[in-house]
């Protein structure tokens, strides 16, 4: 373990050695991290000096300061990232990733050594920027912020940069050339930027309370926890120095993809009993793990439901019941409901909702995917506390209300959603001799497989009971 | 040592390496040769297991290049096509830090520093940043590197290119010393004179397959015939008169001078000479011609090309 360390801080150490001797970088680097807090301090004061002079609402004043810092601390992290961009990258292009890859260096040092480096920099400098920023701030007399807001600040420039980082290196490692790679970087600062906006919008309406925000640095964190795996999943000497130049390849790429949908099949019949077969095999475990955990979701939803709603109920005011009902008028009617929503609004709602499963399951390596999966699996059980709570048997509710078309429903969403879930384990799973667009290839063949093959006939069939049978069945347990 | 066994690499449809069988045993030379593009980085890459075989494999230093590629990288030394160094650290800090990469203690870092900076002759230059280093003084540090933890294979990628002649002379001397330390060495080299006056064994590397391998001297005999040997006389001799003689072919003849090419020299040679002289040839000297590893390595590229290489140059 001691070794292990010291190998990583080998690699670190000569990395941030490169970086305060490259004046190109340290310059602008200083000049942010200490001379950004004067501006923003100058800012902070004059625009506070203009709210009191015209009597603007107390909450900007209030809030003015953390927001500053948060700006602060993410300049540093933005520039910085051009530093981990070239971890990879930029050795190769300068031809010194050889030497080091010939040593014997493991590759998770070369990759933990190479991360370490890239994120000290930045964050640092970022602590280094705020420090500076607080201590303006305490000069000028103006409102320092609760000690609680601050570590959260911190908190989330270290999360955010660790991200930032961690993606950055990823892209280092994918890309062939430095050039590209700074291209890629848009792909990064601007989903963080538009990440900062939300959580700038709760720092200043949640105000000193904002617990949300300790949610997010949770969330980042796991994030970021993920892209390292990632990344050293998909670390290979071999890949390195096997491509010299990128090549955007759609016929081969959708050549690749069409093998891998087909298997070995000639015909359709032929296709579901050998190659949708072998994909429904590989989703053994995950559909082990996706059925557990909405039994666990529905669980939670229905005991939340009928422990906290009652109360909610009685505390509710006249208002919000009446609003309630008005809600429920505007319901469609079981009795017309095959009038008012159609068999394909229906159909291409569930369709939607697993390709924005799949969607979400790729950005974030199944986690946003899962949880709207499970959202659904604990609404389910939050509508059966419901009928709990008024006095109805939530068992009717599930045999003739939910069971009927959940028949082919819920198989479709638990098939859809544990083949995300093996997509996002796959991505970070180290996997020899293929590369991480490979893998991403044959994990969306076998989402396609499962999801055509399936998933859409099983919604089809869904949809078609859910508005023709589902309100019938309904209905007579209604009565 | 190094033990290698249709050892082939494929990239997407184009097989860069195809089919290498090689054996260098300890303390022998050998030289890889061929065109640029012709196999010999790769075959490189997959002996220090920096890239994996499509098909056969390699062991090198009793190590699995496909299993146990970092205990295989603590027995290799490797200098690369390009030095590979970073400009900004010194030449002190450099070796240092690949000794480090070795976990060589840091005693032993300081003294193998020490000594490669001095044997190079750049302990003058040790505490400058690389970035000030002219071509040599950087392909001398870069050699430096891969002596550093004194690895039992090397593989050299073009040591002396770039260097003057002094230098590369030095670097010679150098690879001559690891031979003689039963050092296994393979030379990537464009320069067929220090692949001739270093190598043991060479092999000549075309589209991914060796097309000739073996000792210097028996592919000497085996791409360019059997020795030639030029007789010259000391008053003009008529050659016509020469009997036949078993195992002498005749390539040229003139008034003064003789050219044969015989199988077994010191067999037959005697014969030539008693049989000239007895016909009344008048000898003045016999001296074997000059057969070089370009002339060798000349002709077996221009028979892969189908005599694209232009006969005189060979």
């Amino acid at each position: 373990m001691l070794n292990r360390s010291s190998k990583i801080w080998l690699i670190a150490k000569r990395e941030l050695r490169d970086q305060l001797r490259d004046w190109r970088m340290l310059t602008p680097m200083l000049i942010l991290a200490l001379g950004f807090p004067f501006f923003m301090n100058e800012v902070s004061y004059r625009t506070i000096n203009f709210i009191n002079q015209f009597g603007g609402p107390p909450i900007i004043v209030d809030r003015l300061v953390p927001a500053s810092i948060f700006i602060i601390g993410f300049f540093p992290v933005t520039v910085a990232l051009v530093i981990a961009l070239e971890a990879f990258v930029g050795e190769k292009e300068r031809g010194t990733i050889e030497p080091l890859l010939s040593s014997p260096l493991n590759s998770k040092d070369l990759y933990l050594g190479k991360l370490l480096a890239g994120a000290s920099t930045p964050i640092l400098a970022s602590y280094l920027s705020i420090t500076v920023y607080l201590i303006l701030v305490s000069r000028q007399q103006l409102q320092m912020p609760p000690i609680g807001i601050i570590a959260q600040l911190f908190a989330l420039t270290t999360a955010h940069g660790i991200l930032m980082i961690s993606a950055a290196i990823i892209v280092s490692i994918q890309s062939t050339s430095i050039k590209s790679a700074n291209l890629m970087a848009s792909f990064i600062v601007v989903p963080v930027a538009i990440l900062m906006q939300s959580e700038a919008g709760m720092l200043f309406w949640e105000g000193d309370d904002a617990r949300t925000l300790w949610f997010i640095v949770i969330g980042i964190f796991v994030l970021s926890t993920l892209l390292i795996r990632l990344g050293m999943a998909h670390f290979h000497r071999e890949y390195l120095l096997g491509r010299e130049i990128d090549e955007l390849n759609i016929r081969q790429l959708s050549k690749s993809f069409w093998q891998a949908f087909k298997g070995k099949a000639i015909s359709v019949r032929n296709w579901y009993s050998i190659t949708v077969r072998e994909s429904l095999q590989r989703l053994r475990t995950p559909l082990l793990v996706t059925t557990v955990l909405a039994i666990a979701a529905f669980a939670v939803g229905y005991q939340w439901t009928i422990t906290n709603v009652p109360s909610m109920l009685e505390r509710a005011s006249s208002q919000n019941v009446t609003n309630f009902t008005e809600l429920l008028k505007k319901s469609p009617d079981l009795q017309t409901l095959g009038r008012d929503i159609s068999v394909t609004y229906l159909f291409r709602h569930n369709v939607r909702t697993m390709v924005i499963i799949l969607i979400l399951g790729i950005v974030s390596f199944s986690v946003l995917g899962m949880f709207i999966y499970l959202i659904n699996a604990a609404l389910i059980g939050g509508v059966l506390g419901v009928f709990q709570i008024i006095g109805l048997s939530p068992l009717n509710l599930f045999l003739y209300g939910i069971l009927p078309h959940g028949i082919f429903e819920l198989p479709a969403l638990l098939l859809a959603s544990a083949t995300v879930l093996r997509l996002g384990i796959m991505l970070v799973t180290p996997q020899l001799g293929k590369s991480m667009g490979d893998i991403f290839i044959e994990l969306l063949a076998d989402w396609a497989k499962v999801f055509i093959g399936l998933v859409v006939p099983l919604l089809a069939v869904a949809a078609m009971v859910e508005v023709y049978v589902t309100p019938t069945l309904l209905l007579s347990i209604l009565k | 040592m190094i033990e290698t066994n249709d050892l082939s690499k494929q990239f997407n449809d184009y097989w860069a390496v195809d089919g290498v069988t090689l054996n260098v045993k300890e303390g022998q030379i050998l030289a890889l040769l061929g065109q640029n593009g012709a196999g010999k980085t790769t075959t490189i890459r997959m002996i220090t297991a920096l890239l994996s075989p499509t098909r056969g494999w390699a062991r090198v230093a009793g190590y699995d290049v496909a299993t146990q590629g970092q205990d295989l990288r603590m027995s290799v030394g490797v200098l690369t096509e390009q030095h590979g160094l970073y400009m900004r650290m010194t030449a002190y800090e450099y070796l240092d830090f690949f000794g480090q990469a070795y976990s060589l203690s840091p005693q032993v870092r300081k003294q193998r520093s020490d000594y490669l900076l001095e044997y190079f002759g750049l302990q003058h230059a040790a505490k400058r940043r690389v970035g000030e280093y002219s071509k040599g003084m950087k392909q001398k540090l870069a050699l430096a590197r891969a002596l550093i933890h004194e690895p039992p294979v090397l593989l050299l990628d073009e040591p002396t290119s770039a260097m003057d002649p002094e230098s590369a002379q030095l670097v010679r001397n150098e690879i001559e010393r690891l031979r003689s330390s039963k050092r296994t060495i393979v030379l990537c080299t464009h320069n067929l004179n220090e692949a001739e006056s270093l190598a043991d064994a060479v092999a000549i590397i075309y589209k991914g397959k060796v097309l000739e391998q073996g000792m210097l001297t028996e592919l000497k005999d085996k791409v360019l015939g059997n020795p030639e040997f030029e007789v010259k006389f000391a008053k003009p001799w008529n050659g016509d008169a020469l009997k036949p003689i078993d195992g002498v072919d005749i390539t040229s003849r003139s008034e003064t001078s003789l050219k044969v090419r015989v199988k077994r020299p010191q067999e037959t040679n005697p014969i030539l000479l008693s049989s000239l002289t007895l016909q009344g040839a008048s000898i003045m000297a016999l001296q074997e011609s000059t057969r070089t590893l370009e002339q060798a390595y000349l002709k077996v590229m221009s028979d892969a090309q189908g005599g694209a290489i232009n006969a005189q140059q060979i």
